[in-house]
């Protein structure tokens, strides 16, 4: 019989039987735990140091490419595309407009988070297309932002500042 | 067969702080391409990568490979593993006809790394090998010198050689960082951090790229005069455990014999004309030279006392300094290997250049492993 003609009594999911952090407190769990210490310091080498100077001096720089003409954000030395140094810098705008953007309601350990938190792709004024930078949106009721929300980079005080993607604090409503 | 028609290298330098590791890769994949006079974003049909997250710091790190091969929007693949996987995997691609010219790519970035032992010791099974020690893990090298020393009844100074040997030569390349004209002496002062393996017999890390253009037949003898053929590959894996090994690198003597089969060498000795092993601990040159087949398994001490694997002797080991002249480069230590082994076959190896027409590229899968690859390559 097909299954969509029975009556079927049992919720959509089941729960199972979840393991309780008593069972693996008193090892009903065997297992083993350990928390390694791994760490790094990713050298930003060329391109990427002068853009994360340029933030600390409050400026958004991007490089160009005379081969296809992009703009581009976050810098390279080269274009991937036409695989080739690049041509020049240049100082972009703390201005863009919102590509894409999601509310988030819950931590990575799936707790709820006291306020939610609103992660946007930004496009650069000045850059190329696909040129975005991801960075948090703030000073706006998360329900209030739209695909095509034009913002502006809130920048930290300049003494604040350590040459670092969180040297903007986020982004806000561009007025106007 | 299959041909290496371009090749490109960046470093090799104990530490890079004013490149990143993309533009470390950018700069050795331009030489690449200029060598083999291709263009990446035309003429490359497939590109390997060889990588360890671990080593990156970023998982799923073969997402961060394309931009700088200029393989954005082409076949890209990534082999989990040493450079000469990578070279089996890329002549696999080509002898299935999947591929005519295929791009291979590692590097290592290890002055980002700060703690190598915690990510070495993260590569040991969690429950009944992480638990035991809190040492830094070398002591496994250790734990394995021990043993192939009391074997093959080997004295401290028979190990101690290879250091000698080893960074005397790096001193005619100058991309070894830690040449060093050292003396037995010296290397008999060198403290014995993990007991009986001494400090100096320890490779140091060391940042650089190797990146090699692989061509099919009839494409390597269109782009160039001078093709290096890969006459053989293998590879080889034991166990995966220290409680369980052999302890004389069973792997590199397995991996030697698949990829003597594949070039038709029955005689290593005769047939090899020189050789680049894996000496990232000095008591491992002189296992890999064994597995190798170069010398009966009581005889290499002597022979290599006698100056038989020196630069000017019967099979030169390590002309380029080796990984104790070089350094560790994590998964690009076969890549200095082959780049090696090419270059001297090329006629290209500058003031360590020796005479030289079938060369063998050998690489250990590092601490804890009892892995490996070989590499016969040919004029």
């Amino acid at each position: 019989m097909a299954v969509g003609k029975r009556k079927i009594e049992c919720p959509l999911y089941a729960e199972g039987t979840a393991v309780s952090e008593e069972d693996i407190k008193t090892r009903k769990v065997t297992h083993y735990e350990d928390h390694p210490d791994i760490r790094y310091s990713w050298t930003a080498g060329q391109a990427i140091s002068r853009f994360l100077n340029g933030l600390k001096e409050g400026k958004i720089l991007g490089v160009k490419c005379d081969g296809c003409k992009r703009i581009m954000v976050p810098p390279r030395m080269f274009c991937e595309l036409c695989y080739k140094p690049i041509d020049g810098w240049v100082e972009l705008k703390d201005t863009g407009t919102i590509l894409t953007y999601s509310i988030s309601y819950i931590d990575p350990d799936a707790r709820p988070l006291p306020k939610p938190i609103v992660v946007a792709l930004i496009q650069i004024d000045g850059a190329s297309q696909n040129m975005a930078i991801m960075h948090l949106i703030g000073e706006i009721e998360p329900e209030k932002v739209y695909v095509g929300m034009r913002v502006k980079a809130v920048w930290k005080p300049e003494n604040e500042r350590e040459g670092s993607v969180t040297d903007i604090k986020y982004w806000k409503p561009l007025e106007g | 067969m299959v041909a290496i028609v371009g090749v490109g290298f960046c470093g090799f330098n104990s530490t890079t702080p004013d490149l990143s590791w993309k533009e470390i890769v950018y700069e050795a994949a331009i030489k690449a391409y200029s060598d083999a006079g291709i263009n990446p974003r035309r003429d490359v049909d497939s590109f390997v990568t060889c990588e360890e997250d671990f080593w990156e710091g970023v998982a799923i790190s073969d997402e961060f490979v394309p931009d700088q091969l200029g393989a954005v929007v082409k076949p890209t693949c990534t082999v989990c593993s040493d450079f000469l996987y990578g070279l089996a995997t890329a002549y696999m691609q080509i002898k299935s006809g999947l591929a005519e010219i295929v791009v291979l790519e590692a590097h290592s970035k290890a002055s980002d790394l700060k703690t190598l032992g915690n990510a070495i010791r993260h590569a040991m099974d969690p429950i009944w090998l992480r638990p035991i020690s809190r040492a830094h893990p070398y002591y496994l090298a250790a734990l394995e010198m021990q043993i192939y020393m009391c074997e093959r009844g080997l004295c401290e100074e028979d190990v101690a050689r290879v250091v000698v040997k080893n960074k005397n030569n790096a001193l005619l390349n100058p991309s070894a960082p830690y040449a060093a004209n050292v003396k037995l002496e010296d290397v008999m002062r060198s403290p014995k951090v993990f007991d009986p393996l001494k400090k100096m017999e320890i490779a140091q890390t060391s940042d650089g790229a190797v990146i090699l253009v692989v061509a099919s037949d009839e494409v390597a003898r269109k782009l160039t005069d001078t093709p290096i053929w890969i006459k053989g590959i293998g590879w080889w894996t034991e166990t995966n455990s220290y409680d369980t090994a052999s302890f004389s690198a069973l792997y590199a003597y397995k991996a030697a014999k698949m990829a003597y089969k594949m070039a038709g060498i029955a005689n290593p000795v005769k047939e090899v004309d020189f050789a680049e092993v894996d000496d990232r601990f000095a008591f491992k040159e002189l296992q890999h030279i064994e597995a190798l087949q170069f010398a009966n398994k009581f005889e290499v001490a002597r022979l290599l006392r006698d100056g038989y694997f020196d630069r000017d002797g019967v099979i030169p080991v390590n002309v380029s300094g080796g990984s104790l002249g070089v350094g560790n480069l994590l998964e690009c230590t076969g890549g200095q290997k082959t780049l090696e082994v090419i270059l001297q076959l090329r006629g290209e190896a500058g003031k360590r250049q020796i005479d030289a027409e079938v060369g063998v590229a050998q690489v250990w899968r590092y601490l804890p492993t009892f892995s490996g690859a070989v590499a016969v390559l040919g004029v």
